[in-house]
């Protein structure tokens, strides 16, 4: 058990197997994407309500639902830092607040794009859409902050201090907006959610569910790549997996 | 903020070194306690800025009395957590700068404890201080007076959970340069649930409500924070120290 974490802290290591990783799960990515864009774009029945503007949940839905769970792998990935000290931690937590930025983002923004042809307006201070805009808060405050700091390694540890607490309170914050928004608001639109979603038009969301975790997952190892060959530009052992000796 | 900073730990005779905890917290408390005295701006500087920006808010938005009212509790508790975001911002900036920051992580008591007397210190003078004058400015926006009294309260637990999160979002920032604008990005978000529970809780004494459960969670977020966040102010001011 301790040797395989061990091995996991170890650079070299890490850099093999995450680039046997990608080689495996990119086209698996890929694939995946295009069926479930293919089957929930073109195959799925047209919302009958909706039209056909609802299939825009088949992007929206899976980011909302990555972005979330990517706050937890960074704040897990922090806490690890911070209790054992490994280096690979902080790496894997650099790396995840950009990419769950970038999901709560997508979320927004198809959710905008969406309310426009369906609540007839781009924005609407609703309990969901305002927890996310403050989720994309709480991450853009870890990548900021971890831009801010001179010294690599106290960064990672203020990003860590900060998502864990970022971690404790995010709960907090989803159930508080929630009452804010039932006390202000007696649901004026309510066909979100409740309605139970038919199998046809589920099995393709869920496949694009999988296909955003394994996006998740890629864009987090190419970016832990990308800062351990910044890290270790001088390495000798870089040099040897690169020039492919 | 400059008086006796350079003499913390000075009379380093054995009875210094054996003080208890509670001690140590209280030697660190009445020592910012002093300096606030000493120098009575940063704890008159926030209620002018409260003051000022409360009176921004009539002229935005015309002086139509019953409008004002029914958004004065909204703006009241937003400008509260603008003042506390701006007097946060310098909590730890002169202890940071003189080094008393490194004698105080060098001395044999949990950080935690040690900063939690400089943030209590820092509550009473900002937090406390505000809750007890907000009356005045509720007053000058029309609030109805039977909701003063759970404006004072819900001011006084909440600017407890403000003050703690404003201390971690000052601890992270403290070794920044221009950290100013960093430390709103990030402790912003965390503050909504206090403006939220704080603002509901004044409405609802407007209208008679229910106000007892608001002040509860109020209560609880503050005696949460109280609870986790010293270690999360220990640790991020350990960190800036090695920044």
């Amino acid at each position: 058990m301790w040797t395989i974490i061990h091995k996991m802290g170890s650079p070299p290591w890490f850099f093999r197997i995450s680039g046997v990783l990608v080689r495996w799960l990119l086209p698996i990515t890929v694939m995946l994407l295009v069926c479930g864009a293919l089957w929930g774009l073109l195959v799925a029945p047209p919302d009958f309500r909706q039209g056909n503007s609802y299939r825009i949940i088949y992007i929206h839905v899976p980011s909302a639902v990555v972005a979330l769970a990517g706050y937890y792998v960074m704040a897990f990935a922090g806490a690890v830092s911070l209790i054992w000290r490994i280096k690979m931690a902080d790496v894997t937590m650099r790396a995840a607040a950009p990419v769950g930025a970038v999901l709560t983002a997508i979320a927004l923004v198809t959710g905008a794009i969406w309310g426009k042809p369906t609540w007839g307006t781009w924005w609407v201070w609703d309990a969901r859409i305002t927890s996310m805009l403050i989720l994309l808060f709480l991450y853009l405050g870890v990548v900021a902050l971890f831009e801010a700091y001179e010294n690599k390694t106290a960064a990672a540890r203020a990003c860590a201090v900060l998502s864990l607490v970022g971690t404790v309170n995010i709960p907090i914050i989803y159930k508080s907006v929630d009452w804010w928004y039932s006390l202000h608001q007696p649901a004026s639109i309510k066909f979100t959610g409740e309605s139970a979603i038919d199998a046809s038009m589920l099995y393709p969301l869920l496949l694009m569910i999988v296909a955003f975790y394994c996006l998740f997952a890629v864009a987090v190892l190419l970016n832990m790549r990308a800062e351990l060959t910044w890290q270790h530009r001088e390495a000798g052992w870089l040099r040897q997996i690169v020039s492919g000796a | 903020m400059s008086y006796s900073k350079t003499s913390i730990w000075q009379p380093m005779s054995s009875e210094v070194a054996s003080l208890s905890i509670w001690g140590a917290f209280a030697r660190q408390f009445m020592r910012h306690c002093k300096s606030l005295v000493g120098s009575p701006a940063d704890a008159i500087n926030p209620l002018l800025f409260f003051f000022m920006v409360v009176t921004l808010f009539p002229l935005g938005l015309g002086p139509d009395p019953q409008r004002l009212a029914g958004m004065a509790p909204g703006i009241l508790w937003v400008v509260a957590l603008l003042s506390s975001l701006m007097v946060s911002a310098k909590l730890f900036a002169s202890d940071y700068e003189d080094g008393s920051l490194e004698q105080l992580a060098m001395a044999p008591y949990p950080l935690a404890v040690l900063v939690m007397g400089e943030v209590a210190a820092h509550w009473i003078a900002t937090g406390v201080l505000l809750a007890l004058v907000s009356p005045v400015f509720a007053t000058m926006l029309g609030l109805s007076s039977a909701a003063l009294p759970t404006l004072v309260a819900s001011l006084m637990l909440g600017t407890l959970s403000l003050t703690l999160i404003g201390a971690v979002g000052s601890a992270l920032t403290v070794s920044i340069r221009r950290g100013g604008l960093l430390l709103s990005l990030l402790i912003i978000p965390l503050n909504v649930p206090v403006l939220i529970f704080g603002t509901t809780a004044v409405s609802e004494a407007v209208i008679d409500g229910n106000t007892v459960s608001w002040l509860a969670l109020l209560g609880g977020l503050a005696l949460g924070s109280l609870a986790l966040l010293p270690l999360a102010i220990g640790a991020a001011l350990r960190v800036s120290l090695d920044n």
